[in-house]
């Protein structure tokens, strides 16, 4: 079926089976394997993108969905060679280690600051139930997206 | 995953007609279980209709004293609605706490009544509050719509619109996480009501039930003291890699201690 939607900002055009997941989209059809499929039982997170603003696993989700609204991947969040303030909160606070999970990471962190600004330590440990990373331990992880939460303020109080 | 045909009606009317045509065809809500037991082989479907478009089964109103949750609404939604939060927050807070926030922003409450799954946490709060489901041909009482195990009163080409929740005098809800898979290992919904407490609990063998002894305890004095010591049967549990059939019995009473603090909290002084 033919599929329109916006996609990290541009529109796309696509014809992909009803049956195709948006995790086979955006990897196997349009080239974007910054998605991960770790656990593809929609439990590990690796997948997650954000559509129309909120973090859904790609893997459990059929390419239907995107018909009409608007995707964002991991390679949508850096503005040409200036990464996103949770991207580089990642990359200065060292939060990863193999880095398989991380986009998954990135994505629901931006989605879960979107929410709310300024979470606690507690509220985005809980943020981050949906998402597994078998490395870390989680520590780094959770201070990079207070830090990228930080980032992501100051750099809104400059937009404003 | 196999490949299926797909429909995507705009109209209820469409939908069931769909259903009733299109030999073991299946609604499609937020995907959450659905899709993964398809990718998994575990059922098979050669049509999906999915329930997106129907604008029918969207929106969380006041209906008179209940709150009405169109089925499509998904649970981050009731989680974060305004309304939610004042009428029923402990619904709100049911809400909230299922899955991850991914879940949470595809499954719906349709569909989880739909599947009718006994470690789900909305038929506690649904049977509890003594809701009133609302499909595309009746209304079906709490008490008549939860049958068994991944059963409930639907029929094949019925769609559930929406589900009415009265208002309650104080609701809440307590479960043990399971701590890998999020799943509730044992539930406990109670609701402070017009018709009487009523309590329900998720993780019986054949899926959710009321409690009837909880409930005339309760009746007699609101307060997590009022059900201690109430022996549960371990005979209705099953026992799993998890939790052994008397532990999840011993847990319906922790569970339904903890539903009624967090009912009173959230009621807030009288």
């Amino acid at each position: 079926m033919a599929l329109s939607f916006t996609l990290n900002g541009k529109p796309r055009q696509v014809e992909a089976a009803p049956s195709t997941l948006v995790s086979e989209l955006l990897r196997d059809h349009l080239g974007l394997t910054g998605t991960h499929v770790g656990c593809d039982t929609s439990q590990c997170g690796a997948c997650v993108v954000l559509l129309d603003g909120r973090a859904v696993k790609s893997c459990t989700l059929l390419a239907p969905a995107l018909d009409g609204a608007s995707v964002t991947t991991i390679e949508g969040l850096a503005k040409g060679e200036v990464l996103h303030p949770m991207q580089q909160a990642f990359h200065l606070n060292h939060g990863l280690q193999c880095g398989f999970c991380t986009a998954g990471m990135v994505m629901t962190a931006v989605a879960l600051v979107a929410d709310n600004p300024s979470p606690t330590e507690a509220e985005v440990r809980a943020g981050l139930e949906g998402n597994i990373c078998r490395c870390t331990g989680y520590q780094n992880i959770v201070a990079s997206i207070l830090a990228g939460a930080a980032a992501m303020r100051s750099a809104s109080d400059v937009a404003a | 995953m196999k490949a299926f045909d797909y429909h995507r009606p705009a109209a209820v009317g469409e939908a069931a007609a769909l259903l009733a045509t299109l030999a073991d065809s299946r609604p499609l809500a937020g995907g959450m279980t659905l899709l993964p037991t398809l990718k998994l082989r575990l059922a098979e479907a050669p049509a999906l209709i999915d329930l997106s478009r129907l604008s029918e089964a969207r929106g969380i109103k006041q209906d008179g004293d209940a709150l009405a949750v169109g089925a499509m609404t998904c649970h981050a939604d009731v989680a974060a609605s305004p309304l939610a939060k004042a009428l029923i927050p402990g619904l709100a807070q049911l809400a909230g706490s299922i899955g991850d926030p991914a879940v949470r922003n595809r499954g719906t409450i349709g569909g989880s009544l739909a599947n009718n799954d006994p470690s789900a946490d909305y038929p506690a709060a649904v049977l509890a509050l003594g809701a009133v489901i609302v499909t595309s041909r009746r209304e079906i009482p709490a008490d008549d719509y939860f049958v068994g195990l991944f059963e409930t009163a639907l029929e094949p080409d019925e769609i559930i619109l929406a589900v009415r929740l009265p208002v309650p005098r104080a609701a809440g809800y307590a479960k043990l996480r399971n701590p890998a898979s999020r799943f509730p290992t044992v539930g406990v919904f109670v609701a402070d009501t017009s018709a009487g407490v009523r309590v329900a609990a998720n993780g019986f063998a054949l899926g959710v039930a009321r409690l009837p002894e909880f409930e005339s305890a309760l009746a007699n004095h609101f307060a997590p003291d009022a059900v201690a010591g109430i022996h549960v049967d371990a005979e209705a549990f099953s026992s799993d890699i998890h939790a052994e059939a008397a532990y999840k019995a011993h847990l319906v009473g922790v569970m339904a201690r903890r539903a009624v603090s967090t009912a009173l909290e959230l009621r807030g002084p009288p």
